[in-house]
């Protein structure tokens, strides 16, 4: 039980987390571990607040844990970091995009945009912070910015062994393989500087 | 080789493998992407979706009368709609084996309550089984089919959210073929009159008997109960999800009585375990179903004082609950907005509601779907939601309220969606009609069944397995019904929308039986091809009245004091555009 390493996926409805998780579960299968992933459907991918879970080790018995229980905290829109802080060890690592997504709420007037996400996140825990809309824009196609996330998160995992980039070549549809080759790399090498 | 495969995938891929040949179903979350799996088997099974879970229920036991190996799948609410041949399948027993697979949603992640469904085994008195990873939801198929047949039962599979939409690796066995008897009639068995169902009674009470042993000494044999002996101090009985989550937080050296079959206890097994072990704990999620019949016969243990029968459980809070280890987290001291589900930018849904919304009077009565998102500010625009098909029948009994306590300056708007109309709205629509209900039924027709994930229904034209069908008109059964005038409507034209609005109610004014239905397909279909546009906010037009922010719409905001959309979000629909009364919004052909 102790080698199990557990990730927290959190974003909006439709931002892409399913794919990340995809790309670490094919990595992590590759290699021979066992998986667990769990994701929520239904009434709460309709724009609301999302989350999935992807656990990985020798043996993995459950596939959802709780609080204080992530190794790594992945979000895709920096409010939500804040929002499921909590599911991180002390000890743990978030990666965050740098990137604001207006709620319903927000847009229709009812409450703010909260100022200091980012700063909250790196007053409490270990932060890689990255602008991962902008890289995706650069390279062409702001709907990679999930792939230049999980760029940003993958020395993170802490699994050398595994070539992500081929698991990435092969898990996204071959059309868009170059762009989110070019959106991995890109990602990996912000995180790298941002240490 | 092993695939990674979610509950639900590998539920289907069991179905393929045990030889079943009829599946039908309505969708629900989270039952819904078993259904959706299997068209992939077609050479080997016929598969369909169904008007709801009832039908689906009777067709999957008709198909088991004849002799087949059938299923229906449903989520747990699906399962009232279905009790009643439910019920008296328990008494008959089956043909072919039958298998009713059904979804508890604990936690409510998409779902109007928490009932734990275990609850309707113990009621029917039939077989539960209890898978709790995706090896186990494959495997445990084909283990339900020889318990349907071998104890002449419907089997419960019961699975919780978890259960359904969590991935493992799953390893693949071939297809049994199973071929049915030669059909012969059998009346004593499976025509529910009085005197067959008094008949059947005791053979159903002898029935619990033989499974109850059968989990302690087959099942024990097989993997569907399973026993792990540890050092004896600490005994934990547990099943489906639960389990996962006690293996991994209870220490080494736990003995653990692992249940697939969940109804009827193996009482005899669980009293054996229970001397092995100091202190016995029960861990399951909801309600203390094992518990309450395990301390009933007199056997002492520990479980819902400590675990609560409220939520779905993890592995902290089992940790935190039973060994009083608190969550070591950080919770940084920052405000977050909130995040609800919202209906869709360009949702077809939004125009009438916002229309609806502009009036105090209107009461409307809504059902479950993506309309139900109605209910969020800024469109306030629901006064009830209950269950499938609630929306027209709810409406129909605060009109007969409002006549009787003289209420007359309200409108009821009963409001359900395509597949729901077809789901259990036309009922409630005969109830309006026939009993003379002040109130305007609304069809909000988005040609696909939304909220699940889009899935044929007797509207929209096509079969699961992907044949063009019959494609029942809204329209025209209301006008058989005798409602007149049937008005429908583009909901994204809100001039269009608010005149059908105001000619349905002076129609109901002037005594007669309007009904509405507004016809837009749902923007995430993908075999209609949608306009592509892109609404802007022309600033020097603008002046911040924040009428477009009433559309309720996520891609329309205020920024530095005037209105702003949001380019990676506005598909274009101009609603807000029409709701804008300065014509500052336009927009941008793509």
């Amino acid at each position: 039980m102790s080698d199990v390493k557990s990730v927290l996926l959190c974003g909006v409805g439709g931002q892409g987390a399913i794919l990340i998780s995809k790309i670490m579960t094919n990595g992590f299968m590759k290699a021979g571990y066992d998986v667990k992933q769990s994701e929520v459907h239904g009434m709460a991918q309709r724009g609301g607040s999302v989350s999935t879970q992807v656990r990985w080790g020798k043996k993995v018995y459950a596939p959802v844990f709780g609080k204080g229980e992530a190794d790594i905290l992945v979000a895709l829109e920096k409010m939500e970091a804040v929002r499921y802080a909590e599911f991180l060890k002390p000890s743990g690592v978030a990666v965050i995009n740098d990137y604001e997504m207006n709620s319903l709420t927000i847009a229709a007037g009812q409450e703010e945009y909260p100022a200091g996400c980012l700063e909250a996140m790196q007053k409490n825990f270990k932060t890689i912070a990255l602008k991962a809309g902008e890289i995706a824009i650069e390279l062409g196609n702001a709907k990679c910015m999930n792939v230049v996330l999980f760029g940003a998160m993958c020395d993170a995992l802490g699994c050398p062994e595994i070539d992500w980039e081929e698991v990435v070549a092969e898990t996204v549809p071959a059309k868009v393989k170059e762009l989110n080759l070019k959106a991995f790399r890109a990602g990996r090498e912000a995180a790298r500087k941002a240490l | 080789m092993k695939h990674l495969m979610s509950g639900n995938e590998a539920i289907a891929r069991g179905i393929y493998e045990a030889g079943i040949k009829v599946a039908s179903a309505y969708p629900g979350t989270p039952s819904t992407e078993i259904l959706e799996e299997l068209p992939q088997y077609k050479d080997s099974l016929y598969c369909e979706w169904a008007p709801n879970e009832k039908v689906a229920t009777e067709v999957a036991y008709g198909a088991s009368v004849a002799g087949s190996r059938s299923v229906t799948t449903m989520k747990m609410v699906g399962l009232n709609v279905a009790a009643d041949p439910l019920f008296t399948a328990g008494y008959m027993g089956v043909g072919g084996a039958y298998i009713i697979v059904n979804a508890d949603d604990p936690s409510c992640h998409s779902s109007q309550n928490e009932q734990d469904n275990r609850h309707y085994a113990r009621a029917a008195k039939i077989a539960c089984i209890e898978p709790s990873d995706p090896q186990e939801c494959k495997d445990f198929v084909a283990l339900a089919c020889e318990v349907s047949e071998q104890f002449d039962t419907p089997v419960l599979y019961r699975t919780t959210t978890r259960v359904n939409h969590s991935k493992g690796l799953v390893e693949f066995g071939e297809r049994t073929e199973v071929t049915a008897k030669p059909y012969a009639r059998n009346t004593r068995k499976f025509v529910c009159v009085p005197a067959n169902a008094y008949a059947n009674h005791p053979l159903v009470e002898e029935r619990l008997i033989k499974l109850a042993e059968y989990g302690c000494t087959t099942a024990v044999e097989n993997g569907l109960n399973k026993l792990e002996l540890g050092n004896g101090r600490i005994g934990v009985i547990t099943a489906g999800i639960s389990y996962t989550y006690a293996k991994e937080v209870f220490p080494e050296g736990t003995s653990f009585l692992k249940l697939g079959l969940t109804f009827p206890l193996p009482m005899k097994l669980i009293a054996d375990f229970a001397k092995k072990v100091e202190k016995l704990y029960v861990i399951e999620e909801l309600e203390p179903f094992m518990e309450d019949q395990i301390k009933a016969a007199g056997i002492p243990c520990v479980g819902k004082e400590l675990i609560g029968n409220m939520y779905e459980l993890n592995t902290q809070l089992v940790r935190e609950r039973i060994f009083g280890e608190k969550a070591d987290c950080i919770a940084p001291d920052q405000a977050v907005a909130k995040r609800p589900p919202a209906l869709c930018p360009g949702c077809p849904h939004r125009g009438f509601f916002y229309t609806l919304s502009k009036n105090k009077n209107y009461v409307v009565t809504g059902d479950i779907g993506c309309y139900t998102l109605g209910v969020a500010p800024p469109l306030n625009c629901m006064d009830v939601c209950i269950c499938m098909g609630g929306g027209f029948s709810a409406g129909m009994g605060i009109s007969k309220s409002f006549e009787q306590e003289g209420v007359t300056d309200k409108v009821i708007f009963g409001v359900v969606g395509d597949s729901t109309f077809f789901h259990s709205g036309m009922t409630g629509a005969a109830e309006i009609i026939w009993n003379n209900g002040r109130m305007i039924p609304c069809v909000l027709d988005n040609r696909i069944t939304g909220m699940t994930g889009h899935q044929e229904n007797p509207g929209s034209g096509f079969t699961l397995q992907g044949d063009p069908s019959a494609m029942l008109s809204v329209e025209k059964i209301f006008t058989a019904y005798g409602f007149d005038p049937v008005l429908t409507v583009d909901p994204q034209d809100l001039t269009a929308m608010k005149n059908t609005v105001d000619t349905a109610v002076a129609a109901l004014n002037e005594g007669k039986h309007p009904a509405i239905v507004t016809r837009r397909p749902c923007l995430l279909i993908k075999r209609v091809k949608h306009e592509k546009a892109l609404c802007k906010v022309n600033p020097d037009k603008c002046r911040s009245c924040k009428s477009c922010l009433k559309v309720g719409c996520a891609a329309v905001s205020l920024k530095d004091g005037k209105a702003f959309i949001d380019a990676t979000q506005c598909v274009g629909c101009t609603v807000c555009a029409q709701a804008c009364p300065f014509d500052a919004i336009e927009k941008e052909e793509m």
